[in-house]
């Protein structure tokens, strides 16, 4: 095939997706919202007037005024900014997490699904008693061993937030293992680790992408919930979830330093769960999380 | 088998959830930093003696799974140390602030429950409207709100604004609200989506068209036929979620200073009072397997067609 | 003028995909006390007319046209409260799957006594007395025991039985039957039947059979009216469209029935397959697989016309 025979080929598929989430007004109100986000994430320098940890005395805990759109904190720094920059943090430390949750979740379904037995069963005890308690409990818990910080939060949740793909990958595979062509390829004595990657994965991928499009705005809750507490990012670092916390001792008089981050993360997670949601229904509408 | 018998053998696989929480437990206490005599000792000055008397009552001196052994028994017997901060056994400084977060997570709860009952049915049935694509939006848009933010912005509207209701502390209904509705808002949706879809199943079961069919009118289906069916999974999805309310129960009882398990499990992070963190995660760990083991005998009750096996 | 008229009736279902015309202009009547079986491969349509007469169509389907008269009244033009009288108590219906059309969740008897309480206003007590006499009509061993049953106690034959219990209890003048015995063993679609004719005979009640099994409508029905794609294209008295069958399609299929041949030839079939009830073909629907094709057969429609006394046919070869 040509180059540009593959261009047109990827094209019209990629064309035949789109259209097919516009068709679905969640997912296409959802993929405004979250392509708005990560395009602020990814300019946010040309778009904050300021860096997000210049300070400025003379200007502190100001309202919103033309000059400081989203007012001014504590230490004079512009909200504005810094809420800007947030999104960076927010968005990137959330897909980390959905990242090391997916591997982690799905290599152990697809281990738990093709070789069932008492790995299986290990694999399920493990995934469903983890996921039956409170992921918040559960991960201030992992924070309290291994300290604060930015990647210490993303594995806290990553530990606690990854039975969900386990369960979708092993369903899935259960399904797909008695189905003929992977029945016909073993009987060819084609190794295992073929039949998964060939056969099996591509048979996951969808339904684990909707997953990841419906785990990340949680994964962005929780993490800024662990900096809110205290234990994720440290300052000057402008995490939504920091920003909002440093804002309560100011709630009364200066209340524009916790409501615009937390607007901004209403927004990102609306936008993915629109997103995810409508893939769901397009996809795998059996999905549960 | 009776349903006593069935409450027993879940109970007994609980026992193994419970056993394998505390493994991890014992794991995490001995990632701790810090050995574990100054664990037990709360960091205080002891005699000699004193250590050795601990070093025996807890193995400190034999190999690891023996020291786990010893654990256990002291846990069975209630004993889970003494906090370092308030210098008490942890039981006694944990157990009393219980019923606050009972009261907080459970009155959230039932709000939850109450409005994704209805928020969902409304939607299921009125699918292809505007008015589905409205209600989805509501409760997705809930969903959305981090539950510290919610909680900052309603005592601002509320507390600040408003001037209605207190912002912290505890003993009236008034002080309830608040903290309450901030839990409950975000949970809304998980009631509701499931609810949707059980509906929007329901009511594609050919009972439901034969109920049609013969000429009863459409309230009459849709509650008598539709909802009974379609409730079951959504009353025990209340049990099943009541460990993970207890979760978000962390950061309402924080922001609003609720005496509760939760501010307490909060601090004592942030004052390195491990004896009072691991006994608080084990609880809610027992609290956990007791909610799914009700939310199993419930099925088994309102479902007729699930037989109590194991 | 029949006990049922129905006009050029239109259903579609508005799907993602395109509007689906599953019955698209059907022309029917059903008189008193006769079985009308509408026979058709699945998919042609005939469960959606079946549901359409008692105004059940799910979503996303709609009755887009046409008219149903019941008893001189049309029913596309009723309202809801009027509507509920008829169902059930005037047209019933039962469906293809015993075993998903009772709710789980309440007793057999209660689900049946709901019929007369809603209906007639029965108090409970008796309502229950009358569901148990019902059972027993329908030959239920143990009437009181299975009354007080949950559906997932009784069999896919009692289940059946229980349907037919609740809706002829209010002795109404149409039943439609959807597919009655597909879902049951083959002994006990005979029982079922065998039970139908008797209340039929006893209530004076007018049946439509809608099924796809030939057999059945060989033995069952007095006329017969064959749907391809969204239309009627044959409808007679049972035995001339059986012996005689004008249609192409209706000869396809009835010679693709395994008892008309000799066990060594093998069985033919229909080339081609159904249509894609949204990308229909021009002009008659069945020409991409018709062996009398004429020219005309892909640039019009052709329309029911009587070839020979009581049966109709839609086809430029033959009417």
């Amino acid at each position: 095939m040509l180059a540009s025979e593959g261009v047109a080929k990827v094209t019209k598929e990629a064309s035949g997706y789109i259209k097919l989430i516009w068709s679905h007004w969640s997912a296409r109100t959802g993929l405004i919202i979250s392509i708005f986000i990560i395009l602020i994430a990814i300019f946010a320098p040309l778009i904050a007037p300021r860096s997000y940890a210049q300070t400025d005395l003379k200007h502190r805990l100001e309202p919103p005024s033309p000059d400081f759109p989203f007012g001014t904190d504590e230490l004079g720094r512009c909200i504005f900014s810094r809420v800007i920059y947030g999104s960076r943090i927010a968005l990137w430390v959330g897909i980390l997490v959905v990242i090391v949750e997916a591997l982690v979740g799905v290599t152990l379904g697809i281990i738990a699904g093709y070789w069932e037995g008492w790995v299986d069963r290990v694999i399920s005890f493990l995934s469903d008693s983890i996921w039956a308690l409170p992921p918040i409990v559960l991960a201030l818990g992992v924070v309290t061993v291994i300290g604060p910080g930015i990647s210490q939060v993303v594995t806290a949740i990553a530990i606690v937030s990854w039975p969900p793909f386990t369960r979708v990958s092993r369903a899935k595979v259960l399904s797909i293992k008695n189905r003929e062509f992977v029945i016909a390829a073993k009987a060819i004595g084609e190794s295992d680790i073929s039949i998964i990657v060939r056969y099996i994965l591509p048979n996951i991928i969808p339904s684990i992408l909707v997953l990841a499009t419906l785990t990340l705005p949680t994964a962005i809750l929780s993490t800024t919930a662990l900096s809110f507490l205290g234990f994720g990012a440290q300052p000057p670092t402008p995490d939504w979830g920091d920003m909002i916390a440093k804002g309560m001792g100011y709630l009364q008089i200066a209340p524009w330093i916790s409501t615009f981050p937390g607007i901004f993360l209403v927004i990102t997670s609306l936008g993915f769960n629109l997103l995810g949601d409508g893939l769901r229904d397009l996809i795998d509408p059996r999905l549960r999380i | 088998m009776g349903i006593l018998s069935y409450a027993a053998k879940r109970l007994s696989i609980g026992f193994f959830i419970v056993i394998f929480v505390s493994l991890i437990l014992f794991i995490f206490m001995q990632l701790l930093p810090g050995d574990p005599i100054t664990l037990l000792t709360a960091g205080e000055r002891v005699s000699q003696q004193r250590i050795e008397e601990l070093r025996r009552a807890w193995g400190l001196d034999q190999p690891i799974y023996i020291q786990f052994f010893f654990w256990l028994s002291h846990m069975l017997q209630g004993d889970f140390g003494t906090s370092f901060v308030f210098k008490l056994p942890v039981v006694r400084v944990v157990v009393p602030r219980i019923p606050a977060t009972l009261q907080l997570t459970i009155t959230a709860l039932v709000i939850s429950y109450i409005f994704g009952i209805i928020l969902g049915t409304l939607s299921a049935v009125r699918r292809g409207m505007l008015s589905e694509r409205v209600l989805t939006g509501v409760y997705t848009f809930l969903y959305s709100i981090p539950t510290y933010w919610l909680g900052a912005m309603l005592m601002l509207a509320f507390g600040f604004y408003l001037r209605v209701l207190p912002i912290s502390g505890h003993g009236t209904l008034a002080h309830l609200i608040l903290p309450a509705s901030t839990l409950a808002l975000p949970n809304i949706a998980i009631f509701a989506r499931m609810m949707r879809t059980e509906v929007l199943e329901t009511l594609y079961e050919e009972y439901v068209r034969t109920a049609m069919a013969k000429g009863l009118p459409r309230l009459v289906v849709l509650f008598r036929h539709v909802m009974r069916n379609a409730l079951i999974p959504v009353t025990v999805l209340f049990f099943l979620e009541l460990p993970w309310t207890i979760g978000g129960a962390v950061i309402v009882e924080a922001i609003f200073s609720w005496p509760g398990m939760g501010n307490l499990l909060y601090r004592s992070i942030l004052m390195q009072d491990y004896p009072v963190v691991m006994f608080i995660i084990f609880l809610i760990s027992i609290f956990t397997v007791i909610s799914n083991v009700i939310g199993d005998i419930l099925t088994a009750i309102l479902d007729p067609r699930v037989t109590l096996k194991g | 003028m029949g006990l049922l008229q129905i006009k050029d009736l239109r259903t579609y279902f508005f799907t993602s995909r395109g509007k689906v015309r599953a019955v698209d202009g059907v022309d029917l009547s059903l008189y008193e006390r006769e079985v009308l079986a509408v026979v058709g491969e699945t998919g042609c349509g005939k469960s959606t007319l079946g549901l359409s007469i008692i105004r059940l169509v799910p979503y996303p389907g709609r009755i887009v046209g046409g008219e149903i008269f019941f008893k001189g009244k049309d029913l596309l033009k009723m309202d809801e409260s009027e509507l509920r009288e008829i169902r059930g108590k005037e047209i019933a219906m039962i469906f293809q799957n015993p075993s998903k059309a009772l709710n789980p969740v309440y007793k057999v008897g209660y689900q049946i006594a709901e019929m007369p309480r809603y209906h007639l206003g029965v108090p409970m007590k008796r309502a229950w007395g009358l569901a148990v006499d019902l059972l027993r009509k329908v030959k239920i061993p143990d009437p009181e025991v299975k009354a007080s049953s949950y559906p997932h106690s009784l069999s896919g034959g009692m289940k059946q039985r229980s349907l037919i219990a609740m809706m002829i209890s209010l002795k109404p003048s149409l039943l439609i039957a959807d597919e009655p015995t597909t879902a049951l063993d083959v002994t006990v679609q005979a029982q079922i039947m065998d039970l139908l004719k008797e209340i039929r005979e006893e209530v004076g009640m007018a049946v439509m059979l809608i099924t796809h099994n030939i057999g059945l409508v060989a033995e069952e029905s007095d006329r017969v009216a064959v749907m391809y794609a969204g239309k009627i294209v044959e409808v007679g008295a049972t035995p001339d469209v059986l012996e005689d069958p004008l249609h192409p399609y209706t000869r396809g299929l009835l010679s693709s029935l395994p008892s008309r041949r000799s066990r060594k030839e093998r069985l033919p079939s229909i080339p081609g397959s159904v249509p894609d009830l949204i990308n229909l073909p021009s002009g008659c629907r069945f020409h991409p697989r018709c062996p009398y094709k004429l020219d005309i057969c892909d640039k019009e429609e052709p329309k029911l016309s009587e070839v020979k006394r009581g049966h109709l046919v839609s086809c430029f070869a033959v009417g």
